[in-house]
């Protein structure tokens, strides 16, 4: 079966973000960028599908600037099989985003798409169930497992209370959380290869979607910050400071 | 103006996030229905009636609405929920689960997460795990919201008498089906709604070594958590990880154990009333927020502090 995997390119998990002075944003100059952490999870699952014989067909598809091109590049080279950039310089909103991915799933017609549950940089949570009304399919969110059993996925997903497994009549939606696997390193012989492997691009015009969105960002501002308070000697001290200073206990 | 609150709930009880979403919702003004789409929720449908400020509570009783199926849940809300102004829902792993599946059927954006509510359409949500905070303004026809419960208060569960309504709509769509759940069993507090958080990190070195966590919760009353590195470790379940991708606590104290302070942990902790950091290593990051810091070796101070409280 095919396997639509989507990935975001995204501010390095590493990098300390800034706030910038006129308040329009983070700044994003001179930054390092990856893939988003929960993306490479994405990845990583349909390779190991493909390695089992259940997936044919990896095909990555991200929607972002042309630089979008060097995390397909780096999909690639960990084992997907072609790349689709949905080229667009503007920052889109979850649904504009979906909407472009169903117009990606109507085209490629993938058995099972598989996501992120969040972007790191926006934190909205939202594409892959957004993606899931669109095309009216099944989802399961938050994947720590994933078993594809005949025209079947089961789900099993990270709820609050502990994990509940789904099971999806294919095609499905999956979004991936932390525990789901752990991403390979690319080696270099496969990222010579990837360097050859299709990469096609099209644009938000050409799948005849509109991005408008009914939401504006005003401002961006840096958090209130917490500032450092006192070091006690010992325990004996925390314990009087808990309890007749701060009064918590 | 009329809000629709998508209740958590866990159809014999109603789960305390409800309460800061409706306290959500009374900021922004107007009325304030509740709806409880479950499988023999009756009670709590009564609970949700007896919340102080609620002007209707909607009641779906259906079989497919038992487990919460989004592909069963979403379409019945979005059907709901096209007259009202504003959707809410609990930032809770069900809610972020089917509202952004509501806001795609009904063609709008969604608002993830607010923290603070400016107007009835202008909003702040933290983005990059809280290291900013962006005022964001919407003007869909619904909007579509979901609420980080530690940025309100609860409302009062009692005082209310709103009228219960039964409400039918969408059922099984037929792509999903429950198997199965685990639910970790505790007899401690919820790790998102009790008034102290123990957590371990790294430092706890394993699975084994949290049982000085336990025991220093339960004297103290308190939930266990345990930072992302605890739960990649392996040493305690996802469950209780606290942070940008895990849960997102603000209690009254909050004692960390053994984690150095990792941004995306601070992210899910920074809240709190008050921080206590013990770590061994005086230079770790998590001493720059906490209010009271002992630099010790945890496996000697968390004993003596279970024995001092």
């Amino acid at each position: 079966m095919k396997v639509l995997v989507a990935v975001k390119r995204v501010v390095d998990y590493n990098v300390k973000v800034r706030v910038k002075a006129d308040n329009s944003g983070v700044d994003l100059a001179n930054v390092k960028m990856s893939m988003n952490p929960f993306c490479e999870i994405a990845v990583e699952e349909a390779v190991r599908l493909k390695e089992k014989g259940v997936a044919s067909e990896i095909v990555v598809v991200t929607i972002g600037p042309a630089t979008a091109q060097e995390q397909l590049r780096t999909a690639l080279a960990l084992g997907a099989d072609r790349a689709i950039l949905v080229e667009s310089a503007d920052e889109l909103n979850s649904l504009a985003v979906a909407k472009l991915l169903k117009a990606v799933v109507d085209k490629e017609q993938p058995q099972l798409v598989i996501m992120g549950k969040q972007a790191i940089d926006s934190d909205n949570n939202q594409t892959g169930q957004m993606l899931g009304a669109l095309t009216g399919f099944g989802q399961g969110t938050f994947a720590s497992k994933v078993e594809v059993a005949g025209d079947k996925v089961n789900v099993t997903r990270e709820i609050d209370g502990g994990l509940q497994t789904v099971a999806l009549s294919l095609p499905a939606i999956v979004t991936t959380d932390l525990r789901l696997n752990e991403p390979r390193y690319a080696s270099l012989p496969n990222i010579m290869k990837a360097k050859k492997k299709p990469l096609e691009t099209v644009t938000p015009g050409d799948l005849g979607v509109s991005t408008a969105s009914t939401v504006k960002t005003l401002k961006v501002e840096a958090p209130a910050t917490r500032s450092a308070g006192i070091k006690v000697k010992s325990v004996a001290e925390l314990v009087e400071k808990l309890k007749n200073e701060a009064k918590v206990i | 103006m009329t809000i629709l609150v998508i209740a958590e709930h866990t159809n014999a009880a109603l789960a305390p996030a409800t309460l800061n979403t409706v306290a959500a919702a009374a900021k922004i003004g107007g009325d304030i229905h509740v709806l409880v789409a479950g499988s023999a929720c009756g009670a709590a449908a009564d609970a949700a009636g007896k919340i102080a400020g609620v002007a209707k509570v909607l009641v779906a009783d259906n079989a497919a609405f038992a487990h919460q199926l989004p592909e069963n849940v979403a379409p019945l809300v979005a059907e709901l929920g096209k007259g009202y102004s504003h959707i809410l829902a609990a930032a809770t792993s069900n809610g972020k689960n089917i509202l952004p599946r509501v806001a795609a059927a009904l063609d709008v954006d969604q608002i993830s997460e607010i923290i603070a509510v400016e107007s009835a359409d202008t909003f702040k949500r933290p983005i990059y795990a809280g290291n900013a905070i962006a005022t964001v303004q919407s003007s869909a026809a619904v909007k579509v919201i979901t609420v980080r419960a530690t940025g309100f208060d609860p409302v009062a569960a009692e005082g209310g008498s709103a009228a219960v309504e039964a409400v039918g709509g969408a059922a099984d769509a037929g792509k999903s089906a429950f198997v199965g759940e685990e639910l970790a069993k505790s007899d401690r507090p919820e790790l998102t709604a009790a008034k102290i958080v123990v957590s371990g990190g790294r430092g706890m070195q394993n699975g084994d070594n949290f049982k000085h966590l336990y025991a220093l919760a339960d004297k103290l009353g308190a939930a266990v958590g345990a930072s992302r590195a605890a739960v990649d470790a392996g040493f305690v379940p996802n469950d209780m990880q606290v942070g940008q991708t895990g849960k997102i606590v603000a209690p009254q104290l909050y004692i960390a154990v053994g984690i150095s302070g990792a941004i995306q942990h601070l992210a899910g902790m920074k809240d709190s009333k008050v921080i206590v950091a013990i770590n061994k290593d005086e230079e770790a990051p998590i001493f720059q927020v906490a209010d009271y810091g002992l630099v010790a070796d945890l496996f000697e101070a968390v004993p003596e502090l279970e024995k001092l409280v």
